[in-house]
């Protein structure tokens, strides 16, 4: 008889090649700012920054099956704990940040409470209207603007840690050092969430989580605790989505209640982000984010016409390529870059000292 | 007695939000599948309304019947071609697909009509008041609550009385066999939707003509709907009534309190009743 | 010419196939019983024909006109009812409903109605309030084989009947079936149970992964041959 021994492997030759190509990437993105435009560091970071918020909605509904239609409470929530810091309590807005991801966290335990006593669609309206419940209360909140918002207060601005370094080194105004750093706040946020949610699915748990949102129940029955699965991504995700909203107004420098808290802003794009792209891929958010910023800068200018093509983009998509641009593309080639597939290969071996273990 | 003029202002207020959920819960209990564009084509609805009153010069209550079979048409034409692809056990597909359309309706009426806010005059009928007991109740609102009810007595007598009611919760129930009795289903679901945009018309006639509308309002109505069937429980069209009532009750009362606070009532109600009661207050035996 | 027949008829669920080549015929009035073991194809031959699994259009032919590619709903306008596999009645209805609703699409006129189908199983006519599925088994049986007799069908499936019933309650069910013939349907019976199939069908068929393997009149069949076809092995 043969005796087996089985290995688990995800890596594949393609993506030993992407690794490489994605490690050279991010030095250059590192290092651009000594080279680029002002105009190109915004732009870089919006799209890191949509770029976050699209893997942290596909970690939750691509992976999780937890469809949000409400993740603009945490870009808000972030946001307003981010500003209040600073103005109430005099913290440096970077260290600020924190607090973004640690209260949208915080907000994320109600949130869920409530929401996960809903099923599908109407989980999603739920998430919605705790979306609607937070921008409504904060709306009130007297001291950060309360309806009409407010600004970061200058100096505050002028002490963000490493503005002044900037200023000297790359020889720039203060203004455009506030954007490199930005800028760099924003590669490392991005690097850390596409790593760690790469990370997390090549675990037993990122399995565990496909699991789930195929068949609750089969996944429970061999032995998945789906319910705190399910809690642990979305406050996860929460914890993600307020460091971007934070970083986002942080750059941004003004808040408004209907701005954090916009569905079209934080929400409907980051869905045509991650179903054009391809939902339940990592690969599919990154090519996502790159087509919404080609049609952003190509037609933002015709308004309602532009929301109208995405609209109708998203529905044709969802119909004919549900899978998104990354899934035609990945289904013609096979390729995968961040290969999360398991393949089982067995070593066959065949001698005596096998055979003796039987009888 | 503020206190019960405002709950009766509530009262009535809740009739137009139930007639805004009873187009909900009827597709949702046909076919599970929740339609984010629900407030949207609401609001559409609205405006078709309007053009019919400027157009042909109608009050907006004759124009109501012009429009119902143009939006029955709609309902239909959506389901048949659209949303039968994507009815499923994936949940993603008809979310995503109703939400890309509600963005597309709100940026097209956006587009057509500007973002003016409207009003259909409904002439007299719009400032005359009855006087109830100890309250004055005005017309147009005790009129949405009736037409609500009549709407849900309308739709139970045809869910539980008529040959299509059987074949709506046939098809419901099981698909593949209501396809042995010689039921289509994809045909049953397409009707569905075309009666729940006749119910949506008559919700946006009360809609266009009791307050302002504009492109942009039709995700708070959706909510107001969602809420409503959430609190009445899935499956049971007179617990959206009550659910579209308690709604209405606390935003007027929370209103009475702080105008502000409206809307942030009616939320926190409605997760109240949540907490408590997850299943709503009347829910459907088996799901 | 036959009454119904299939031609060649195939079928496959993705890469396995079911069905290979299975040619059955039914007469005018006959009543044919399909047996074999689980697995051996009888289903997907009921689907096909009832068209639940559609087909290429010459594979299934009823009274000289190919159908084998219309849906299940355009068959039942045909002329074709079935009594699904495990009752399958609707939840949401009454017993009366869940008849009615068996005349959605009704062939034209027939002595099958609500007073005809109530005279042949008189336990459902005092219960016709109840939900469909607060009924025993045998009950809810009685009440599948009248909703699909409410449309007036000339062909009746009637797709294992016998499935978790008690041996008392098979009688009572199959005792139905000579007045169903008598009022014009002809009937395809398809069974686990080799003893009533064979006592109430004109002709047998016998089923093995796929293939009809024995066919013939109960009585000319020998007990090893119907063995065999069966199960596959010698006694």
């Amino acid at each position: 008889m043969r005796a087996h021994s089985y290995t688990v492997s995800t890596r594949t030759r393609t993506s030993t090649y992407a690794a490489i190509v994605a490690v050279c990437l991010v030095i250059a993105a590192a290092i651009l700012p000594a080279f680029a435009d002002r105009g190109l560091i915004q732009d870089l970071f919006f799209i890191f920054t949509m770029l976050v918020l699209a893997q942290f909605w596909n970690l939750l509904a691509g992976y999780g099956g937890l469809v949000s239609v409400g993740q603009q409470a945490f870009v808000g929530f972030g946001a307003y704990m981010l500003f209040g810091a600073v103005i109430l309590a005099g913290w440096n807005p970077i260290a600020a940040l924190l607090l973004s991801g640690v209260g949208a966290f915080v907000l994320a335990i109600p949130t869920a409470f409530f929401a996960f006593r809903l099923q599908g669609a109407y989980f999603a309206i739920g998430t919605w209207v705790v979306a609607e419940v937070v921008r409504l209360i904060v709306a009130q909140w007297r001291a950060v603007g309360g309806g009409t918002g407010t600004s970061l207060p200058r100096d505050a601005r002028d002490a963000m840690w490493g503005v002044e370094w900037i200023e000297t080194v790359f020889d720039v105004r203060a203004s455009a050092a506030r954007d490199i750093l930005a800028y760099w706040l924003a590669l490392a946020l991005v690097v850390a969430t596409i790593g760690g949610i790469y990370w997390l699915l090549r675990t037993k748990r990122g399995l565990a989580l496909a699991a789930v949102r195929d068949n609750m129940e089969a996944a429970q029955s061999v032995g998945v605790d789906a319910a705190r699965m399910k809690w642990a991504v979305f406050l996860i995700a929460a914890f993600g989505t307020g460091l971007a909203g934070g970083l986002i107004f942080l750059q941004n420098g003004r808040i408004s209640p209907d701005g954090a808290f916009s569905v079209i802003d934080w929400t409907a794009f980051v869905i045509f982000i991650v179903v054009i792209g391809g939902i339940g891929t990592i690969e599919g958010p990154i090519i996502g984010v790159l087509v919404f910023f080609a049609l952003q800068t190509l037609f933002a200018d015709y308004g309602s016409w532009y929301l109208i093509v995405l609209g109708l983009t998203g529905i044709v998509i969802m119909l004919f390529a549900p899978r998104g641009l990354w899934g035609l593309i990945s289904d013609k080639s096979g390729i995968q870059l961040f290969p999360i597939r398991r393949r089982l290969s067995g070593v066959e071996r065949a001698g005596p000292s096998s055979s003796s273990m039987e009888e | 007695m503020i206190w019960v003029d405002t709950i009766v202002q509530g009262i009535l207020l809740g009739g137009l939000y139930a007639l805004f959920a009873a187009g909900l819960s009827l597709v949702f209990g046909i076919m599970r599948l929740v339609n984010l564009a629900h407030g949207d084509l609401i609001v559409l609805a609205a405006y078709l309304l309007l053009v019919i009153v400027t157009m042909l010069g109608l009050h907006p209550f004759v124009a109501a019947l012009v429009a119902t079979p143009i939006m029955f048409a709609v309902g239909y034409g959506l389901q048949r071609h659209v949303l039968n692809r994507v009815i499923g056990p994936d949940i993603l597909p008809p979310l995503l697909v109703t939400f890309g359309l509600s963005v597309v309706i709100q940026n097209a009426l956006q587009e057509g009509f500007s973002a003016d806010s409207r009003r259909m005059p409904a002439g007299s009928l719009e400032t005359a008041s009855l006087p109830i007991g100890p309250v004055t109740v005005g017309v147009m609102p005790l009129l949405t609550l009736f037409t609500a009810i009549g709407v849900i007595l309308a739709l139970q007598w045809l869910f539980y009385r008529t040959s299509l009611g059987r074949a709506f919760r046939a098809t419901s129930d099981d698909p593949v066999t209501a396809s042995l009795m010689g039921i289509k289903p994809q045909r049953v679901f397409a009707q569905a939707t075309g009666i729940a945009m006749i119910v949506v018309t008559i919700a946006a006639l009360y809609l266009g003509t009791r307050s302002n509308f504009d492109p942009s309002i039709g995700p708070a109505r959706l909510i107001y709907a969602f809420e409503a069937v959430i609190i009445g429980g899935l499956g049971s069209l007179w617990g959206t009534l009550a659910g579209g009532i308690i709604i209405g009750v606390a935003q007027t009362l929370g209103a009475a309190i702080n105008p502000e606070w409206q809307i942030l009532a009616g939320h926190l109600a409605f997760l109240l009743v949540l907490l408590v009661r997850p299943r709503g207050l009347f829910p459907r035996a088996t799901d | 010419m036959a009454l119904l027949q299939t031609n060649g008829l195939t079928a496959h669920y993705g890469d396995f196939q079911a069905l290979f080549g299975v040619d059955i015929t039914l007469e005018e009035g006959e009543c044919i019983a399909i047996i074999g073991a689980n697995g051996a194809g009888k289903s997907s031959l009921m689907r096909s024909l009832a068209g639940v699994l559609r087909q290429d259009p010459e594979m299934v032919v009823l009274d000289g006109q190919p159908i084998g590619s219309l849906h299940a709903d355009d068959i039942v306008a045909r002329g074709i009812s079935m009594v699904p596999e495990g009752r399958r009645l609707f939840p949401s209805l009454s017993v009366e409903e869940n008849l009615q609703i068996g005349a959605y699409r009704s062939n034209g006129s027939g002595s099958w109605d609500l007073d005809s189908v109530y005279a042949m199983f008189p336990m459902l006519k005092e219960r016709r309030k109840t939900p469909g599925n607060a009924l025993s088994g045998g009950q809810q049986q009685m009440v599948a084989i009248g909703r699909a007799l409410m449309s007036n069908p000339r062909v009746l499936l009637c797709d294992e009947l016998s499935l978790g019933l008690a041996p008392v309650i098979i009688r009572d069910i199959y005792a139905a079936l000579p007045e169903i013939r008598k009022a014009g349907a002809s009937v395809i019976v398809v069974e686990q149970d080799i003893g009533q199939a064979l006592k109430v069908a004109d002709r047998v068929y016998c089923m093995m992964e796929g293939r009809v393997t024995l066919q013939g009149k109960p009585g000319d069949l020998s007990r090893e041959a119907i063995h065999k076809a069966y199960f596959g092995v010698g006694e």
